[in-house]
């Protein structure tokens, strides 16, 4: 038992099988718009969308501490940000995702210095109030259509791609991007020295800020990134849509609850979780959805009976019961022989 | 006249706002817990006194006596059963528990009395007016104005003079303590939930009587009893009174200037108050 018979890494066969495997679900899914029918890309490009958006959101709640029930101020916020800089900046529609984003980030920082005074649940719904006040604010502007909403100009649609083929085919990719890039932007970022000061907030604010960590400018960060890229995720989707109307692009429900218990369900402040509760949300909606408002009941009480019983979630049960990580975040200590173990 | 007939109704509609706000601050100050859902029992108050004036034909605010105790029972028992067991320093179950709490109970309504908005039938109190100094104050909005008064004022007075609310105090100040000195704190806090419900049903058959109501506008509801408690400074009971009331007053002024301003002048008078005071104007406890 010497120490030198011991090397602390964060790969592992599972995880080398992991990616080997990801990376070939990735090829084909790329490849997806030539061997999946329109239905089942549209389905999939939503599944996309969700799965960025509930990573983010997983970010804010299950790293920063910084519990959100109004992302979908960012949201309708970047959906209306697509057709303004479109219709009125003659933008094309892809530059103006990303413009998108950069003025999310812009608005971001206004909003956190205002909520950032607010604590703990208090916060959650200062967010609420805020996506309040721009959905209310998006309803006063009458060139965007008011409180009834408008439509993409046609012309504008087609400047994306000739055939309707092909537009499908291009959002679809555009969504699956979104998807790996919110994905491999958190996986980076926790990892990094600024996600290292993270994750030990997470675990402990006051010992964190004991070591040095400034934890306002930390959050601040997190705030404001998390926003940008939500604003991006808000452009797709009403990309998407063809339409926006302040009610569908501030929706508490549409934008937050469901993200709320697909990060829940799959598990909070894992990088994993939220790609398993899109699965398992996606696979409730396409087999109870015919039921209307049970469906939601019973989703409210999945989300408390996960919550109140196994408030790690599916993959953080997974996790405990076979050692399991695919995101390697965490060090481990390993034997330099494995034949010996 | 317009501009003082403006800020006396919302004056009076800052009454109404206080009651959505005096339960979210009793549980708050008792247990720290933010409901999500309060905005949605608040509804779910004004559809039980749909069901019990439909079925009886009481006059609403005779139907108070039923719905009052049902909600503080609903509310022992919501809380024994379900939200003591998410209480502890993390403070995402809470939040996030309450959260599935407020959509089952905007489907649930959703489920039993469809989207159709309902009015509670008040009969003549609903239009009644008195003339006062040549302001026609509504009968209503007077007599909720000082029901809120007499339910903070209550709520006060059993806070600091009863043995209740010295149990309160207590479980507030250091549960574990509280624990060791006899009193069983997952009681004690069933009975602060059971008293905030009684309030939220107040709230409730208030609010069904003075406009309509359906099971999606519960959100909105609980936003302004927040910003009235934000607004009044945390902890501070008659500070949230005159939260509501300056909300109520934002309101009423930005309405008047343009219709479409009325709920945004109120979130912009809550931020304004949110950049200057941060902790409201009359903070009592520090988090």
């Amino acid at each position: 038992m010497n120490i030198q018979d011991y090397t602390v890494t964060r790969t592992s066969n599972a995880i080398r099988v992991a990616a080997i495997l990801g990376f070939i679900v990735l090829v084909a899914l790329i490849a997806a718009p030539y061997w999946a029918g329109r239905a089942d890309l549209r389905l999939m490009g939503e599944l996309f969308l969700y799965l960025a958006l509930a990573s983010l959101w997983n970010l804010m709640a299950g790293y920063a501490g910084l519990v959100s029930v109004g992302q979908q101020a960012f949201v309708g916020f970047g959906g209306y940000m697509l057709f303004a800089l479109t219709m009125f900046a003659g933008l094309h529609p892809i530059p103006a995702i990303g413009t998108a984003g950069l003025l999310g980030a812009l608005i971001s920082v206004p909003v956190a210095f205002l909520i950032f005074r607010l604590r703990g649940a208090y916060f959650a719904i200062g967010t609420w109030v805020i996506a309040e006040v721009f959905r209310l604010s998006f309803a006063q502007i009458s060139s965007l259509g008011g409180g009834s909403g408008s439509s993409l100009p046609i012309a504008i649609v087609k400047s994306l791609a000739g055939s309707r083929g092909a537009r499908e085919s291009l959002s679809y990719w555009l969504a699956l991007g979104a998807a790996v890039l919110v994905v491999t932007s958190v996986y980076v970022f926790l990892r990094s020295r600024k996600g290292l000061a993270l994750t030990a907030i997470r675990d402990n604010e006051l010992a964190a800020g004991s070591l040095g960590i400034d934890i306002w400018r930390t959050k601040f960060v997190v705030y404001v990134v998390t926003s940008a890229l939500t604003a991006m995720i808000g452009a797709l989707i009403f990309l998407q849509k063809l339409r926006i109307s302040p009610d569908a692009a501030f929706s508490v429900n549409d934008w937050t609850a469901f993200v709320i218990f697909i990060v829940v369900i799959g598990g909070i402040g894992t990088i994993e979780g939220p790609i398993i509760g899109t699965l398992v949300f996606f696979a409730l909606r396409e087999t109870l959805a015919d039921l209307g408002t049970i469906y939601l009941l019973v989703l409210g009480v999945v989300a408390i009976v996960v919550m109140l019983k196994f408030p790690k979630g599916v993959w953080g049960f997974i996790r405990q019961r076979f050692d399991l990580q695919i995101f390697p975040l965490a060090y481990r200590v390993a034997r330099r022989d494995n034949k010996g173990a | 006249m317009d501009w003082l007939n403006a800020i006396v109704q919302g004056t009076l509609l800052g009454g109404l706002y206080a009651l959505f706000a005096a339960g979210l601050s009793l549980i708050f100050g008792v247990m720290r817990l933010v409901n999500i859902a309060h905005g949605d029992l608040i509804v779910l108050g004004a559809y039980l006194g749909l069901t019990v004036t439909t079925a009886t034909g009481l006059h609403p605010l005779l139907a108070l006596f039923l719905i009052v105790p049902a909600m503080g029972l609903i509310g022992y028992a919501l809380q024994r059963g379900m939200l003591n067991q998410t209480l502890g320093s993390d403070l995402l179950p809470p939040l996030l528990v309450t959260f599935g709490l407020s959509v089952i109970l905007q489907n649930g309504l959703l489920e039993l009395y469809t989207a159709d908005p309902q009015k509670l039938d008040a009969g003549s109190l609903e239009t009644a007016s008195v003339t006062v100094g040549g302001l026609s104050l509504g009968v209503l909005p007077v007599l909720t104005f000082f029901v809120a008064l007499a339910v903070i004022g209550g709520l006060q007075w059993m806070f600091y003079k009863t043995p209740l609310g010295r149990a309160f105090r207590a479980v507030s100040d250091n549960q574990d303590i509280a624990q060791l000195m006899g009193l069983n704190r997952r009681h004690i806090f069933g009975l602060a939930m059971a008293l905030a419900l009684g309030v939220t049903a107040i709230a409730g058959i208030l609010l069904g009587i003075r406009t309509s109501f359906d099971p999606s506008i519960g959100g909105g509801r609980l936003i302004f009893g927040f910003e009235a408690v934000i607004i009044g400074g945390l902890g501070n009971l008659w500070g949230t009174l005159v939260g509501g009331i300056i909300l109520g007053i934002a309101q009423t002024i930005g309405a008047k200037i343009d219709p479409g301003w009325q709920l945004l002048a109120g979130h912009i008078a809550f931020l304004v108050i949110l950049a200057v005071r941060p902790n409201g104007l009359f903070p009592r406890t520090t988090e």
